[in-house]
């Protein structure tokens, strides 16, 4: 589990210093061209380090809000409260802030950048749809990510890469339909060289590889520590029927939800769907955060 | 250069003794710390108590006996004094609740009521986190003490007069869902 922690840590690190080199050469490609040159740059270098500060600090509270995740008091959801409260005194780690986010499919995550400052978050329908064992079961699984900082690479990866994203797609989308920048068609009409276009080329380029960098780097929450916190989880709980369980119900329930997007799919229980009805589109399967529900159960099974 | 291999062993020994005292007394305050998080389970569990037999009461009266064992056996463990001495009150306890909850079954405007019901499920989860308090302060004591027997370790708590502490072994509440006859 130390080990764990150590490697967390230093994904975190790594990743701080990837995406900031990232923004720089975004803010770069935009100054090429919008042809304000190192002026993007600048820019891009400030909002980086504005953006990671704010990441680390209050990037749990970012990705709350974009679950629409309200907090629960213990008169609100005495049942809920209960356990978590429990398995934080199995753990041995103060008792994480609960949440409860208004979606019928049942899931859960955890955020925060330590078990000191974390926060767990349950859905409407998880609640309506689980016995309370069952209940233990997924938030022992989110007690294990707590402990281990799954929460704090997590957390960051969410929003730096979600903001890297989103910063990208707005200027690639602006600049497709020329909604502004008038000055880049009229001097390319101007001198039509070489060395321009070239410019152009590296800019777009960089633009779009920026987003499958983002989305590489969050293939690295590995799938794997899913299965860690499955069985971590069970060992807090000391009952693995309760999450196997837990684990069968979900798989056959429905799965869309209107707060999932790209930017946070890591973070939840089970990967959530935009695709009403089915299971996981086929582009969500490509990318998938998550590793197939049978085969946690498969393993749950056999521990 | 004998000199220097001489002082060389003391600088390693002595940062070891610093290092595993220091973890041994890390370790005996988690101990501590996880018998006072079992003791406000156990009190809470006590405050409890009154409540549900004066709602259980409300709906059967004459179940005179199992009020008495339950009111008997929480005066014994409040008194308690010792792991042991706890323990044993504790699971009396446990199987009087167990024997409450069964007869509350028996009535179903009983088991209809909203304060029955809230109180019901402080229940549950006090003795959840009984057993997961339980759980964390055994985990604690076997780690205290396989390092307090070990050798080299031995010796400083020895010295440091850290005693083996007492496992807390309690009747876990049936897990699962409860089965109801119908």
């Amino acid at each position: 589990m130390y080990e764990q922690i150590a490697a967390n840590k230093r994904k975190t690190i790594f990743l701080l210093f990837v995406s900031f080199v990232l923004l720089a050469a975004v803010g770069y490609a935009i100054g090429l061209i919008y042809g304000t040159g190192w002026v993007g740059l600048g820019i891009a270098v400030a909002v980086a380090l504005l953006l990671q500060i704010g990441a680390y600090f209050s990037g749990d509270k970012l990705v709350l809000r974009s679950a629409r995740a309200r907090a629960v008091t213990s008169e609100d959801e005495p049942r809920l409260h209960n356990i978590v409260e429990g398995l934080a005194i199995a753990a041995g780690v103060p008792k994480p802030a609960v949440y409860v986010v208004p979606e019928q499919a049942p899931n859960a995550f955890a955020t925060g950048r330590d078990p000191e400052h974390s926060s767990v978050a349950v859905t409407q329908g998880l609640l309506d749809s689980m016995d309370r064992v069952e209940l233990e079961g997924v938030l022992g699984h989110e007690m294990a990510h707590v402990l281990d900082r799954d929460i704090l690479y997590g957390t960051i990866v969410a929003t730096v890469i979600g903001a890297i994203v989103l910063i990208s797609e707005f200027f690639l989308r602006s600049w497709w339909w020329g909604g502004f920048g008038g000055r880049r068609s009229d001097r390319g009409r101007g001198n039509g060289g070489g060395a321009e276009l070239i410019v152009f080329a590296i800019g777009f380029a960089l633009l779009i590889l920026a987003p499958i960098f983002g989305q590489l780097i969050r293939l690295a929450v590995s799938r794997n520590r899913e299965y860690l916190a499955d069985a971590q989880g069970a060992m807090l709980t000391r009952y693995p029927p309760g999450l196997i369980s837990a684990l069968k119900k979900i798989a056959g329930a429905p799965h869309a939800m209107r707060s999932a997007n790209n930017a946070t799919a890591h973070l939840w229980f089970d990967q959530p769907s935009r695709i009403q009805g089915s299971r996981t589109g086929r582009m969500e399967r490509l990318f998938s955060t998550h590793p197939p529900i049978e085969q946690r159960i498969r393993r749950l099974e056999e521990m | 250069m004998v000199i220097w291999i001489v002082v060389g062993v003391v600088v390693v020994l002595l940062l070891w003794a610093v290092l595993t005292y220091n973890r041994l007394v890390a370790l005996r305050n988690r101990v501590e710390n996880g018998w006072s998080q079992i003791d406000v389970q156990l009190r809470r569990r006590y405050d409890l108590i009154p409540n549900l037999i004066e709602t259980v009461k409300g709906y059967a009266a004459h179940e005179r006996e199992v009020f008495e064992t339950i009111t008997q056996a929480r005066t014994q463990a409040m008194g308690a004094t010792g792991v042991q001495d706890q323990a044993h009150a504790e699971n009396e306890i446990t199987a009087g609740l167990g024997r409450l909850i069964a007869v509350a079954e028996r009535y179903p405007d009983l088991k209809a009521n909203q304060n029955f019901l809230a109180l019901q499920e402080e229940l549950i989860g006090t003795e959840s986190k009984i057993a997961y308090s339980r759980q964390f302060y055994n985990d604690q004591v076997a780690r205290l003490n396989t390092l307090i027997q070990k050798f080299p370790a031995n010796v400083l708590a020895r010295l440091g007069h850290f005693e083996p502490k007492a496992f807390f072994d309690i009747d876990e509440p049936v897990r699962g869902p409860v089965q109801v006859d119908l």
